[in-house]
């Protein structure tokens, strides 16, 4: 018994002196293996009497019990020691940046241009391109404006020859809608349009969204609630929006909208108007029928409002730089 | 068209300051661009007069002049030129308070210059604030009364107001005009010009024929001679003229201006004496010329109305005067023109001699064909003041067939409610159209017939009154809603790709999107493409921009320059736009997509140093994008040349047998000539091409395994892999999976000029399991075409 007692004291030690799982699994070898003390101890049950055999079995068996309790448990520990080891030595900075590749980005008129595209695609409004070379037809005559009238001067058109220009505005491609299709039409014309102008506030090439609503009872209150709305959108603000009678040839009555953003600076931020029933009859539409709105937006003067961007210049040169603050 | 508040003000006066004045005339569609005072703030400063200026004895340039305010003498030394003995000018006393450059004021001081004693200065109109003039000190008339305030003098306590006028209200390019505008929407009062017919003194007159009628139904003449060109025109005509921006020339001429500023109608005066025989309106004969006022002779189009006398024409009508019959200081008989011609018989043709005049200005948005007369009376009113003569009597040649007809338009109340969205009652429709001069007369069935004024060119049917009532009611009086109205489906064509998905996939591989000009320089474009002919514009604002793209890639490769220069080696940029093809006679405007790649692969990092992007980089990118819509095995790369391409690193792309784009490198001497740092890569590809993909289609997956084999091939080197694929493709059997190049190798153990090729070759059947036989046969047919097909052996 006091042997036992010792074996127990003696593999205590040794496993607590164990400082790793091999030394340890000698530990198990060296005490609970076929040629440990304990093993030797079963064997000699056989020469105890029957009676004494069950109880210095159960004690032997305690005792192993024991002893392999004690190697677990330092095993465990032991290996999570280990463990600990290895994660500590597998600690990465994780602040250093990732790796590859850095995502580019839209330009800010596209980014602008798809906003817009997408508040009137919400409401039912699809998307219709055409030409930027574009014949006088289809940039005047079809709108009202003949050779002749004054409001082609507003206009400062690149021309090829006489009949061939690039476009002043994107309202061409609502002609061509017109001509092709019978209302309801709902439709927005976004994309390139050229004046023949160059300062800091213009540019040659600039980018325009058009729209156009044409169906029954369409009313002067339905363009000012749908560009009131589009604003307030737009600018994801409570914006004051004034409506300003002014004049184009193929709307009547023409209206200019100027924003308020607070600071109590009216800004122009669109043209628009009724469609004038002209247009509706060299399109083929009854003006008696039918009515609509038509309006119109510079996509960088948005753009320029919206991320206070404060040279029109910069979006046609492409520096990174300033592409990479829209990103 | 600018003009001075006071003097709109002596025609209708509402109860309303300036502001709220220009607020509200902008709010009925006369946009006020600017208000500016014709004086900066300043007192102290009066009429002076200069008695004598003596040489300052040390000083080259200053002169020492005494200057009477009317009750004592002053010294003052002065540096003007035209400082003089004699000459009436604006006097700063000392005390006097005067504006700075910079929007401050200062005190004038007793002072000192040079030794002499100063008491004050004079001054210059600059110095004033009136205008930017610093030619010399002021030169006021003769009589302009000694010791009074000059701002009282000049009445300088008035606003400049410069209203930016829409083509269509030609109405209100007068005072008159403005006037009635103005008391339009205040409801206020208009005292028009009282103007009474000028009892002719003498018989003469000059022989005018219309030979032209429909381009001018009716011109009115007169005759007045014996008049003193020597009469300097009045002081509140001369500052009137200079508050609308127009300079004192001489007094004929100015009181045709005042005139015009006036009543918004134009005329003209010719030296009576200089014209032969009769007058002619008409269209010019090939080949004549005229020398204008301002000296310049211009070849006449024969679409271009002149007034002519017996010897040719005189003057453009409507639009410029003639030099060798103009008013100088040496006429004494005038000859008197005011004349209506129509709005299209002048409309753009002033805008084709590279002219812009205050008269075709007018005439091309309309002048009021009744007005004529009254203005031909006031202009003879107001000569005779200033210059004297003895006036005939007024002759007119009309043809009455060419005059424009009285109007009239139908209005209905329901249409104005439709378009308006609210119920305007007819009081106030009525209401507002006899407050702007209309004359109404209403029908049974909620209808109006409406005779619109001879001024309003703009108003020719319905739509054009409801304007007029949306505009005096107010358009933001005016109701709010939301259009209502079917919710029909959009058609969303699932093979489409969508353009934005395209943007996105190339923004995740670190490209920024750019726009540039679709119009650039020339010699540019040319080093860019060799096979069309890029459209030039005819009125390019700049050699820069000048022709058509035929392709983005000088753009891109500009904007590249750019960014280079600005210390941005890696770029990656791409944009979708239009280029100009002009095929055989016809334009082709096509959509691309272009892109551009150039620097590291990676951004710099702490991962190590990355190589240089190479074709294989854009390659990827550009698969990537040809399988959006998943038809990506439809496009084939072929190694192809390019005028703008190193020639072995180009490719072509076909699809179906068209070329829908090309891919490479920036010609090594491309990138020298433009001084860029290389290698740079660029790819353009058919929008309409990449758009166009397909809707996907479900096959079995099979259940059983797959069987791999890897090739080792030794090729020659210019064998391309695409052949190799080809064949192997072919040869395969029909359960060949898949394809995959995993290694090429050249050097060492290689032949020189032959190159390996390690290909990976997948099998599955769909419903077995594929036995050795099968697949090793299958190799063997492999191996044995390529052997004929492509001179490809099996390394050891």
């Amino acid at each position: 018994m006091e042997n036992m007692i010792s074996l127990l004291e003696q593999a205590g030690a040794a496993v607590a002196a164990a400082n790793s799982v091999q030394e340890l699994d000698q530990v198990r070898v060296d005490y609970l293996g076929k040629k440990g003390p304990l093993t030797a101890l079963r064997k000699g049950l056989g020469k105890l009497t029957a009676e004494e055999r069950p109880a210095a079995g159960a004690k032997i068996n305690e005792v192993v019990q024991q002893v392999s309790d004690q190697i677990n448990a330092r095993k465990a520990l032991l290996e999570a020691a280990a463990l600990e080891m290895k994660l500590a030595s597998e600690t990465i900075d994780v602040t250093m940046p990732g790796r590859g590749q850095h995502l580019g980005g839209l330009h800010p008129v596209t980014k602008t241009l798809e906003r817009i595209e997408s508040f009137f695609a919400g409401i039912g409004y699809s998307v219709a391109e055409g030409p930027e070379i574009e014949d006088d037809y289809h940039n005047f005559e079809a709108l009202n404006i003949p050779s002749h009238h004054p409001a082609r001067a507003m206009h400062d058109t690149f021309y090829f020859n006489a009949n061939t220009l690039l476009r002043t505005h994107t309202s061409g491609v609502q002609v061509r809608t017109m001509e092709t299709q019978q209302p309801p039409i709902r439709i927005i014309c976004p994309g390139r349009v050229y004046r023949c102008d160059y300062d800091q506030t213009h540019s040659p090439m600039f980018h325009q969204v058009e729209g156009l609503l044409i169906d029954k009872n369409i009313s002067f209150a339905d363009l000012k609630g749908t560009l009131e709305q589009f604003l307030r959108e737009f600018f994801e603000e409570d914006v004051k929006v004034r409506f300003r009678p002014s004049y184009f040839p193929f709307t009547e009555p023409s209206i200019e909208v100027d924003i308020d953003r607070g600071d109590g600076k009216w800004l122009e931020v669109l043209g628009c108007g009724m469609v004038h029933p002209k247009v509706f009859e060299m399109s083929g539409i009854d003006p008696e029928e039918y009515t609509g709105f038509a309006f119109g937006m510079g996509v960088e003067r948005l753009a320029m409002l919206r991320y206070g961007v404060n040279d029109l210049r910069l979006f046609f040169e492409n520096d990174l730089r300033f592409l990479g603050q829209f990103n | 068209m600018k003009f001075s508040e006071k003097w709109l003000r002596e025609l209708v006066n509402p109860a309303i300051n300036t502001q709220a004045l220009v607020d509200q005339i902008t709010m009925a569609g006369l946009e006020v661009d600017d208000v500016e005072s014709v004086a900066r703030d300043f007192s102290g400063v009066i009429v002076g007069e200069i008695l004598t200026a003596e040489q300052h004895p040390d000083a080259d340039k200053l002169q020492v002049c005494t200057v009477t305010d009317g009750n004592e003498i002053y010294q003052v030394v002065c540096g003007a030129p035209n400082a003089r003995a004699g000459l009436k000018t604006a006097y700063a006393t000392v005390g006097a308070l005067l504006p700075t450059p910079e929007g401050g004021e200062f005190k004038i001081k007793k002072a000192k210059l040079r030794g002499v004693e100063s008491f004050g200065m004079l001054c210059a109109e600059d110095e004033l604030g009136i205008s930017e003039d610093h030619g010399g000190i002021m030169e006021l008339a003769a009589d302009a009364p000694v010791g009074t305030c000059i701002r009282d003098y000049l009445n300088l306590n008035d606003k400049v107001i410069d209203v930016d006028l829409t083509p269509n209200r030609g109405d209100c390019l007068s005072l008159k005009g403005l006037a009635r505008e103005v008391g339009v929407l205040n409801k206020a009062p208009v005292t028009f010009v009282d103007i009474q017919p000028v009892a002719p003194t003498i018989d003469d007159t000059f022989s005018v024929t219309l030979e032209a009628p429909a381009a001018c139904p009716r011109y009115l003449g007169r005759v007045i001679r014996n008049v003193n060109m020597a009469a300097a025109s009045p002081l509140w005509m001369v500052e009137k003229l200079r508050r609308s921006g127009i300079r004192s020339i001489d007094p004929v001429v100015d009181v045709t201006n005042y005139v015009l500023l006036e009543l918004g109608q134009p005329l003209h005066a010719f030296d009576l004496n200089k014209l032969a025989g009769s007058i002619q309106v008409r269209m010019p004969e090939a080949g004549e010329k005229l020398t204008l006022l301002d000296g310049n002779e211009v070849a006449l189009n024969t679409d271009t109305l002149v007034i002519a006398d017996d010897n040719g024409p005189v003057a453009m009508a409507g639009i410029f005067g003639g030099d060798s019959t103009g008013v100088t200081t040496e006429s004494q008989d005038i000859f008197l023109e005011c004349a209506f011609f129509d709005q299209i018989a002048i409309a753009g043709k002033a805008r084709a001699y590279g002219l812009h005049t205050d008269a075709s200005h007018r005439y091309e948005r309309g002048v009021d064909w009744q007005l004529q007369h009254q203005a031909i009376e006031r202009t003879t009113q107001l000569l005779l003041d200033i210059v004297g003569g003895d006036a005939g009597p007024v002759t007119e040649a009309v043809s009455e067939e060419f005059l424009p007809e009285a109007r009239t338009v139908t209005l209905r109340h329901s249409k104005v409610n439709a378009m308006l969205a609210f119920d305007m009652p007819a009081a106030e429709i009525e209401e507002i159209l006899i407050r702007l001069g209309m004359q109404i007369e209403k029908a049974a069935d909620a209808s109006w017939t409406v005779a619109i004024p001879s001024y309003r060119f703009d108003i020719s049917i319905e739509v054009d009154l409801i304007e007029e009532l949306a505009r005096v009611y107010g358009y933001n009086n005016l109701p709010v809603k939301l259009p209502t109205s079917a919710l029909p489906f959009t058609p969303n064509d699932e093979s489409q790709v969508g353009i934005h998905d395209l943007r996105r996939t190339l923004i995740s591989f670190g490209y920024q999107e750019a726009i540039t000009y679709s119009f650039i320089e020339s010699g540019l474009q040319k080093l860019f493409d060799d096979q069309y002919e890029a459209l030039a514009l005819a009125n390019p604002i700049s050699a820069e921009m000048a022709v058509m793209r035929t392709t983005i890639w000088p753009g891109l490769v500009k904007a590249l320059q750019y960014n280079q220069n600005r210390q941005q080696s890696r770029v990656r940029l791409f944009e979708t736009g239009q280029r100009f093809l002009p095929i055989n006679d016809e334009l082709v405007q096509e959509n691309v997509l272009a892109g551009l790649l150039s620097g590291a692969r990676d951004p710099e990092s702490w991962t190590g140093k990355s190589s240089p992007v190479d074709f294989f980089d854009i390659k990827r990118d550009i698969e990537a994008i040809l399988n959006l819509g998943g038809a990506g095995d439809q496009y084939r790369f072929v190694a192809d040349k390019h005028v703008a391409l190193h020639p072995g690193q180009t490719a072509r792309i076909d699809r179906a047998g068209e070329v829908v784009g090309f891919v490479g490198a920036l010609h090594p001497s491309l990138i020298k000539k433009l001084d860029l740092n290389g290698p740079v890569f660029l790819f353009e590809l058919s929008l309409e091409s990449l758009l166009q993909g397909h809707v996907a289609r479900f096959s079995e997956l099979s259940k059983f395994p797959e069987s791999r084999r890897d090739l080792a091939l030794i090729v020659d080197e210019a064998t391309a892999y695409d052949t190799v694929r080809q064949i192997t493709v072919e040869n395969a059997g029909e359960y060949l999976k898949q394809v995959t190049l995993f290694d090429v190798y050249q050097g060492q153990g290689i032949e020189v000029g032959r190159k390996s090729l390690a290909l990976g070759l997948t099998w599955q059947h769909p419903s077995r399991t594929l036995n050795e036989e099968e697949i090793n046969s299958a190799v063997q047919s492999v191996v044995s075409a390529l052997n004929i097909g492509a001179g490809a052996t099996l390394r050891d």
